[in-house]
């Protein structure tokens, strides 16, 4: 009985041990992205111990007519899951000059998940409804800013509904069919070159 | 009873006998009764701008009783047990319990009791056997189930040719004949409530009520060629339309005068037909919705609002065509909501009006959406193209009933709302500037549960100074409210050549 009691214990230490390892490392792990997407993508990287993986995020053009596609360095992570709240954590950060965000400021990332029919719902605060201009075109543009942003650089994911404050959502401002997953829109992107 | 003091008997003397010296005035027009036994004026005074009939009036006239209430002073009139409780100090009257207000208090004067002439149709009119309808404008007191069309007869063009609408709401059958250098319209109903122009012009010489119940005199001045007429129906009413040539003219040359909203000519006029009758316009936003603010303040939902409002006057008015707005006032409408007025109201056509905005202020220009439809909305097209339910109807056997989800309605109408955007896009492009994508498929969800060709048009970006100033000038919307007919003239032929 004491030596299973002993054993318990060394068990539970070592669990203990390790968990209080991994959430030191994986909150160290979190938190570095925030401050590197501030980088501009043409600026040279800092060097990190983090790897990174390029994605491409959506901004709408100085023109504000289309999307330009920037690609930036994103913190590599494990996962759809993991990597799709990293790129929407990159995409939700300010854009660089001349560069517009097509999100409203302020606007932040509640959750991120996916479902097994590769589907992605991208959670956001209420300020992206809020703080939204209205129109038609600068609310396609948020909309497909984020659905390609995601499924640009996650191949798993086909469709991405949008969720507000945790729940579903008509539109954002009053035009685009938020009820259900949209896919990606080519049409309003600017080429590249 | 109680004899009054008699300072106080004096001074009541004194004011009965001021209103009985005021109520010397007569009113601009007799009031005329009208009922199945004929016409009668009604006896009325005015009485501070305040036109009253006396109660032993309406005893003799309705079959009322009337019997003062000296000490509560006030009065009471009954009918068939039912009773109405008049005070002198209230502009009220107590009917069966229930308070209904009036304009005026009941004024005793003398031995007699007067009373505001809406006492007829708000207070007597809920407990009387018959229908009493008070037309104040046109002067009648309409009693008993009785049809009295509103008649409203326009010179629209002086011409020549000279262009004479008349009007009757609700419908009635409108006949036109001629009678030398006369035309009578006449208005199959028990009499009609008329509306005529003071003057004549072109070659109409004068418009009047005719000697016969129910009929117009139109007189033709010399000069004038053998007229034409067409019957045609409005939202909820008949319209005849009569051009007068000039004497010696081909027929041919019938040209409608320009309307007055726009330079372009205007097409002939033509009676609404089945395949386009109700088109519902949805002004956007609303409320506490204001949709896109201007850098100067303007609201998209007011611009929305107004040009919808324009857009329903010309259509209704030159095409006789049905126009329903979402919304005619600055409230909330619900997505589902507009597309349900559309439904509901069986509309043939779904066209939603809004402002557009850009994150950088120099964009500008109208553009133009139809539904884009996803995968999930593909296959609601192939549904409703396949699918179909048999449903048992009465007396035996079974019907054939398309089904299609309700929230992919707009499915089934790819299309002809694709011609539909089409058409816009074009119009708009001859009247206003376009945006940098004048005309697109997005997953619009105004337009998702319309169950009939649908788009949706942004104005121009109130996001830009220069186009907010245009958004909100007469010129402008004229020019928006101009494409938007053409649109619907234009689709209406399309629809036509479908069939």
């Amino acid at each position: 009985m004491t030596r299973r009691w002993l054993t318990a214990v060394v068990v539970a230490v070592v669990v203990v041990v390790a968990g209080a390892w991994a959430l030191t490392r994986g909150l160290e792990f979190l938190m570095r992205p925030a401050t590197e997407a501030h980088a501009p993508a043409t600026e040279p990287q800092q060097p990190s111990t983090v790897p990174h993986i390029t994605a491409t995020l959506f901004y709408t053009s100085e023109d504000g007519r289309y999307l330009v596609p920037v690609r930036r360095e994103v913190p590599l992570a494990e996962g759809t899951v993991e990597q799709g709240k990293q790129i929407m954590l990159a995409q939700l950060e300010p854009a660089t000059a001349p560069l517009v965000s097509a999100i409203p400021t302020g606007t932040t990332l509640r959750a991120f998940y996916v479902t097994d029919r590769g589907e992605a719902y991208v959670d956001l605060s209420p300020e992206a409804s809020t703080m939204h201009p209205g129109g038609s075109a600068a609310e396609l543009l948020t909309v497909y800013a984020i659905v390609n942003a995601v499924t640009a650089n996650l191949p798993a994911i086909m469709r991405v509904q949008i969720l507000l404050d945790g729940k579903e959502v008509d539109t954002l401002a009053g035009h685009m069919d938020l009820r259900r997953p949209l896919q990606r829109n080519e049409s309003l992107v600017q080429p590249e070159g | 009873m109680r004899r009054l003091p008699f300072p106080l008997a004096f001074i009541a003397a004194l004011v009965t006998g001021a209103l009985l010296l005021a109520q010397g005035t007569p009113p601009p027009a007799p009031l005329v009764l009208v009922s199945r036994d004929g016409r009668r004026p009604v006896p009325t005074t005015m009485l501070s701008g305040q036109e009253l009939i006396a109660l032993d009036d309406v005893a003799n006239l309705f079959q009322v009783s009337v019997r003062e209430d000296a000490l509560a002073g006030g009065v009471t009139v009954g009918y068939k047990g039912r009773t109405i409780v008049l005070s002198s100090d209230q502009p009220m009257a107590s009917v069966n319990g229930q308070v209904v207000a009036l304009p005026a208090p009941a004024v005793h004067a003398g031995r007699r009791w007067l009373v505001p002439v809406e006492f007829l149709s708000r207070a007597l009119a809920p407990i009387y056997d018959s229908k009493i309808e008070l037309r104040r404008a046109s002067r009648l007191l309409i009693v008993g189930d009785l049809r009295v069309p509103r008649v409203v007869a326009r010179i629209e063009s002086p011409g020549p040719p000279t262009r004479v609408t008349v009007e009757a709401t609700p419908a009635a059958t409108v006949t036109v004949a001629q009678d030398g250098p006369r035309l009578m319209a006449r208005v199959d109903a028990d009499a009609i409530d008329p509306t005529v122009p003071t003057a004549g012009a072109g070659l109409v010489e004068q418009i009047r009520a005719g000697d016969q119940p129910g009929t117009l005199v139109v007189q033709l001045r010399g000069g004038a060629g053998t007229p034409r007429t067409t019957i045609g129906s409005f939202d909820g009413g008949t319209r005849a339309t009569i051009d007068v040539p000039a004497a010696g003219a081909p027929e041919s040359v019938s040209a409608p005068p320009p309307p007055p909203l726009s330079t372009d000519p205007l097409p002939p006029f033509a009676a609404s037909r089945p395949v386009l009758q109700t088109i519902v316009i949805d002004p956007g936003h609303g409320g506490d919705d204001s949709g896109v603010k201007g850098p100067n303040g303007t609201l998209e939902k007011q611009v929305t609002l107004d040009v919808g409002r324009r857009a329903r006057t010309l259509i209704e008015t030159r095409l006789g065509i049905r126009v329903i707005l979402s919304r005619d006032e600055d409230r909330r409408v619900r997505l589902d909501e507009r597309a349900a007025v559309a439904n509901n109201s069986k509309a043939d056509l779904f066209i939603s009006l809004h402002a557009n905005a850009a994150l950088v202020p120099t964009v500008s220009g109208a553009e133009v959406f139809a539904l884009g439809l996803d995968r999930e909305g593909e296959e609601a097209r192939r549904s409703a193209q396949t699918d179909s339910v048999a449903l048992p109807v009465l007396g035996g056997g079974t019907r054939l009933i398309d089904v299609i989800r309700w929230d992919m309605a707009q499915a089934a109408h790819i299309e002809e709302s694709s011609v539909l955007a089409s058409m816009l896009e074009e119009e708009l492009r001859t009247r206003v500037p376009m945006g940098p994508r004048p005309l697109q498929q997005a997953p619009q969800r105004v337009l998702v549960g319309a169950n009939m060709p649908a788009a949706l048009v942004e104005m121009g970006y109130l996001t830009s100074a220069p186009q907010e100033k245009q958004l909100t000038s007469v010129e402008f919307q004229t020019a928006l409210t101009q494409a938007l007919y053409e649109v619907v003239l234009r689709f209406r032929t399309y629809l036509e050549g479908r069939r």
